[in-house]
C-alpha cells in the first residue's frame, strides 16, 4: 500500500527538524549573540572613555616615560619613551623565563631520578621537597626567597664571599663579568666552525655506522670540536678575554656585574616550585617505560649506560614532553608574579607603572595579553616540534 | 627407604637477611656511590633540620601579648596567637562571625554524604552544592535579608575569602567549562572555533593579566554609572580564567568515553543534549574528578594573586594588614610561614584525596 511506502521511506524532514539547518540556525545565533555583546562591550568603552577624556590609540609609546627601571637588558633611562619601556620589560620576562626554565628543569630532573633512587634517605627527601614545595602558594614562596632570605643578607662591607669574587648581600650577587680584548672574535669563529663541523662528523659517521656497522667516537670528537678547538685558538691569540672583578669600595662593589636580588629571589622560587612538578613528570616518565625494555637491552649485551641512554630515556621522553610543555608554559605565565615583588618585567613595568602614567587601560592591557599569547604559542609550538621528532615511528 | 610425611619448618632467613643493620646495607650503603650520597644527604639535613625546629618549636614564643614578650631567639608564634581571628575572618564584625561560621559548617555538613558509598542521592547533591548552596551562603554572609546586617564585601578577607574565591570560582566555572568543553568537540565549526579561541585564550595569559583586567577593564566595558564591587569583578576574572581549564579536563573524559555511548544514546532516539546529559556527562564527570580536585588545588593556590589587586585574602592580610601593625612590626618570616603552612595543609590534603579517588576508580586495565 501507498501510505505503508510512505511511512518506510520517510521523505526530507521538516526544515526545523533537519541537523543540516538546526546547525546553521544555531550558529547564525551564536554569531548574532556574540556580535551583539562585543559590539554593547565597544560602545561602552568608546563612550566611557570619552566620558573620562582617555585618549585612544597607541600615541602614548613614542612619550617620554620619565621613569627609571631597575634591570634593563638594553639601554635606558627615564628619557625613553613607552616603547622602549614595553621593550625592556618583554626582555626581561624572557630572560626570567629562559634562566626558569633552565634551572627547572635541571633540578627537576635532579629530583625526579632521586625520588626513584634506591638509596633511602635520598628518595625520601626528594618526595618531601616535592610534596612540600608543590602544595605551596608560588607567592608565598617569592615573598618567602624575597623579603626572608635576601633581606637577612648581610650589608655590602660584610658580604658572604666566594672564591674572592662572587660576592653575596643584601643588594644582590656580585659576579665576575667577561671582557673580551681585541682578537677574541676569532675564538668565537673557531667555536662555530667546532659545532658545524661536529654536526658534520656526527651524519658521516651515522652513514658509516649504517653502511658499514663500524662506530666512531662521536661525542669525544664533537666535545674535542666544540671546546677544544676554540680553547686553541683562543690561547694562540693570546687569551685576549680578562674578567672584570667585583671590588668592595667605600660603600658599594665596583666593577663585575651585579645580579639584583628580585631577579634572584624570582628564579629561586620559580625554579623550585617548577622542579617540583617536573620532577614528578620525570619520576611517572621513567616508570612509564617498562622493565622487560631494560632486561631485553641489558640481554642484548648493552651496558648500563647504553641501556639508559638508547632504549629507556628516548621512551621515557615520550611521555615527559607533553606534560612538560605544560609545565614551560606555566613557568612563563606565572613570572608575571614578578610584579609582587618589583622585580622589573612586562607586567610590572608596563601594565603596572606605564598603565597608571598613562590611564591607557585598553592597549596595554592588550599589548600585555599578546605578549603572553605569542610566548605560550612559541613554546609550544616549540615543544609540538620536538615531540614530533621524538614520537615512535610507526609503520 | 625411609619417608616421611611431615613437612619441613622452614629455616629462618640467613642471619644477613633482616634486621635494622641489613636494611642499612641494603637502602643505605649498598655500594660506595649510595654511601657518598647517604653522607652528604645527613650533612645537608644537620645544617637545615635542627635549626629550623630550634626556630619553629624549641626558641620559639607561644602565648605573649606584645612584641616585648617575644624573644628575637626563635619564631613570635605569639603574633600569630594574637591575630589569629584576623587571619580568618579579615575585617568582618566579630559578632557576626558566627554566619561564616555557620556557612562553611553547613557546606562541610552537605558535603559528608557525598563520601558515603551508599548514599544514592550523590548527583542531586553535589548538583545543590555547586549550583544553588553558593547562592545561599553568599545572602547569609553578606547579609541584607532576613533581617542580617548588611556586611559589605571590602570587609571580607583572611581564610574565609581564600576559600569563597576558590569554592565560588569552581562552582561557577564548572558549568560554563562543561559547555565550553561540549562546544570544543562539536561538529558545527562556529561553535567549535570560539570555543578553541575562548579556551585556548584564557589559558594562554597568566591570572594576573586577568586580574588587572578585570578590575581595570571592567568597568570600561559596562554602561556608565553601573558599578561592581572589588570582589564580583575579580570573580568575574577567575571564573572566565577557571572555566578553560575546567573544560580542557572535562575535555579529557569526555575523549575517554567510546564512541559506541554516543552512538547508542543516539540509536536510542536521544536528543543531543539528552545524550549528553543522560549518557556521556555521568560517565565523563566521573572520569575526571580527580582532575577537576587538580585544578580546584590550583585555583586555591592562585587565589593568593588577589592581592595584587588589593583583596586581603589569607596571605593579603598577613602580608599587607599584619605586616603593617605597628604593635607587631618586624614579624614577616612568621606570617609567611604561618600563610604557607595553612595553605600546605588545604592542598596537601586535598592532591592526596586526588590521589586515592584516582586509585580508587582506576579499575581493571
Amino acid at each position: 500500500m501507498s501510505t505503508q511506502e510512505q511511512g518506510l521511506t520517510p521523505g526530507k524532514p521538516p526544515i526545523w527538524n533537519d541537523p543540516h539547518y538546526r546547525a546553521l540556525f544555531f550558529q547564525i545565533l551564536l554569531i548574532i549573540g556574540l556580535g551583539a555583546f562585543l559590539f554593547t562591550i565597544v560602545s561602552n568603552t568608546l563612550s566611557n572613555m570619552e566620558n573620562r577624556g582617555i585618549s585612544t590609540g597607541f600615541a602614548f609609546l613614542s612619550e617620554r616615560s620619565g621613569f627609571d627601571i631597575l634591570q634593563s637588558l638594553i639601554p635606558y633611562s627615564a628619557d625613553s619613551t613607552y616603547g622602549r619601556t614595553f621593550i625592556v620589560g618583554l626582555l626581561n620576562t624572557i630572560l626570567i623565563t629562559v634562566l626558569g626554565v633552565v634551572v627547572a628543569t635541571i633540578l627537576g630532573f635532579i629530583v625526579g631520578v632521586a625520588r626513584l633512587s634506591k638509596n633511602w634517605l635520598i628518595a625520601k627527601i626528594a618526595t618531601v621537597y616535592i610534596e612540600t614545595f608543590r602544595n605551596i602558594p608560588l607567592l608565598i614562596q617569592i615573598f618567602f626567597w624575597y623579603f626572608v632570605v635576601l633581606r637577612a643578607m648581610p650589608s655590602a662591607k660584610n658580604s658572604m664571599s666566594f672564591m674572592d669574587s662572587f660576592f653575596l648581600n643584601v643588594r644582590g650577587l656580585y659576579t665576575p663579568y667577561p671582557v673580551a680584548a681585541e682578537g677574541f672574535d676569532f675564538t668565537l669563529i673557531a667555536m662555530a666552525i667546532g659545532v658545524i663541523a661536529a654536526f658534520v662528523v656526527r651524519s658521516w659517521a651515522k652513514k658509516r655506522q649504517n653502511a658499514t656497522g663500524q662506530q666512531f667516537p662521536i661525542f669525544w670528537t664533537a666535545l674535542g670540536l666544540i671546546f677544544g678547538l676554540p680553547l686553541i685558538v683562543f690561547l694562540l691569540s693570546g687569551s685576549p678575554l680578562t674578567w672584570d672583578i667585583p671590588e668592595l669600595q667605600r660603600f658599594n662593589f665596583q666593577g663585575g656585574t651585579r645580579i639584583i636580588p628580585e631577579l634572584l629571589a624570582l628564579l629561586i622560587a620559580l625554579s623550585i616550585y617548577t622542579a617540583a612538578f617536573i620532577a614528578e613528570i620525570v619520576r611517572s616518565g621513567i616508570l612509564a617505560v617498562s622493565k622487560g625494555q631494560s632486561e631485553a637491552a641489558l640481554s642484548l649485551g648493552l651496558q648500563p649506560n647504553q641501556n639508559l641512554r638508547l632504549v629507556v630515556i628516548p621512551q621515557a621522553m615520550r611521555v615527559i614532553i607533553p606534560p612538560m610543555t605544560s609545565q614551560y608554559l606555566n613557568l612563563a605565565k606565572n613570572s608575571s608574579l614578578a610584579t609582587a615583588i618589583g622585580y622589573p618585567d612586562i607586567v610590572s613595568v608596563y601594565m603596572g607603572t606605564t598603565l597608571n602614567q598613562t590611564g591607557q587601560a585598553v592597549e596595554i592591557i592588550a599589548m600585555t595579553m599578546a605578549v603572553y599569547l605569542t610566548i605560550s604559542l612559541t613554546i609550544s609550538l616549540f615543544m609540538n616540534w620536538y615531540n614530533a621528532k621524538m614520537a615512535l615511528v610507526e609503520r | 627407604m625411609s619417608v616421611t610425611d611431615k613437612m619441613l619448618p622452614a629455616l629462618p632467613a640467613p642471619n644477613d637477611a633482616k634486621g635494622p643493620i641489613h636494611w642499612l646495607k641494603t637502602n643505605l650503603f649498598s655500594s660506595p656511590i649510595n654511601t657518598i650520597f647517604t653522607i652528604i644527604a645527613l650533612y645537608l639535613l644537620y645544617i637545615v633540620v635542627p635549626p629550623a625546629i630550634n626556630w619553629a618549636f624549641i626558641d620559639a614564643d607561644w602565648f605573649a601579648t606584645s612584641r616585648e614578650g617575644c624573644s628575637r631567639e626563635g619564631a613570635c608564634w605569639a603574633y600569630i596567637y594574637n591575630r589569629f581571628g584576623q587571619t580568618i575572618y579579615g575585617f568582618y564584625p566579630p559578632e557576626e562571625q558566627w554566619r561564616v561560621n555557620t556557612a562553611f559548617l553547613s557546606l562541610i555538613l552537605l558535603c559528608i554524604p557525598l563520601f558515603i558509598e551508599s548514599f544514592s542521592k550523590k548527583s542531586w547533591l553535589g548538583g545543590f552544592i555547586l549550583l544553588i548552596f553558593p547562592f545561599i551562603a553568599y545572602i547569609f554572609i553578606h547579609g541584607g535579608y532576613f533581617g542580617l546586617e548588611v556586611i559589605s564585601t571590602d570587609k571580607w578577607g583572611g581564610l574565609m575569602l581564600t576559600l569563597i574565591i576558590s569554592i565560588v570560582g569552581i562552582a561557577l566555572a564548572l558549568p560554563l567549562g562543561i559547555i565550553l568543553a561540549l562546544g570544543r568537540r562539536s561538529h558545527m565549526p562556529i561553535v567549535k572555533s570560539v570555543s578553541v579561541i575562548f579556551i585556548e585564550f584564557w589559558r594562554g595569559v597568566p591570572l594576573i593579566t586577568v586580574l588587572f583586567m578585570s578590575s581595570v577593564m571592567l568597568p570600561l566595558f559596562l554602561p556608565e554609572g553601573s558599578d561592581f564591587d572589588k570582589l564580583a569583578r575579580a570573580m568575574i576574572g577567575i571564573i572566565l580564567f577557571q572555566a578553560a581549564y575546567v573544560a580542557e579536563v572535562v575535555r579529557g573524559g569526555l575523549q575517554a568515553i567510546p564512541k559506541g555511548q554516543y552512538e547508542a544514546a543516539l540509536a536510542m532516539g536521544l536528543t543531543y543534549w539528552k545524550s549528553m546529559f543522560l549518557v556521556i556527562l555521568p560517565q565523563a564527570l566521573k572520569l575526571v574528578i580527580p582532575g577537576l580536585v587538580n585544578t580546584f588545588i590550583a585555583l586555591f593556590k592562585d587565589t593568593t594573586l588577589v592581592l595584587i589587586i588589593g583583596l586581603f585574602d589569607l596571605l593579603g592580610m598577613v602580608e599587607n594588614v599584619l605586616g603593617s601593625d605597628s604593635k607587631w612590626l618586624g614579624f614577616h618570616t612568621e606570617g609567611l610561614v604561618y600563610a604557607g603552612f595553612v595553605f600546605w595543609l588545604f592542598c596537601f590534603a586535598m592532591s592526596r584525596y586526588s590521589m586515592s579517588l584516582e586509585r580508587k576508580l582506576h579499575t581493571g586495565h
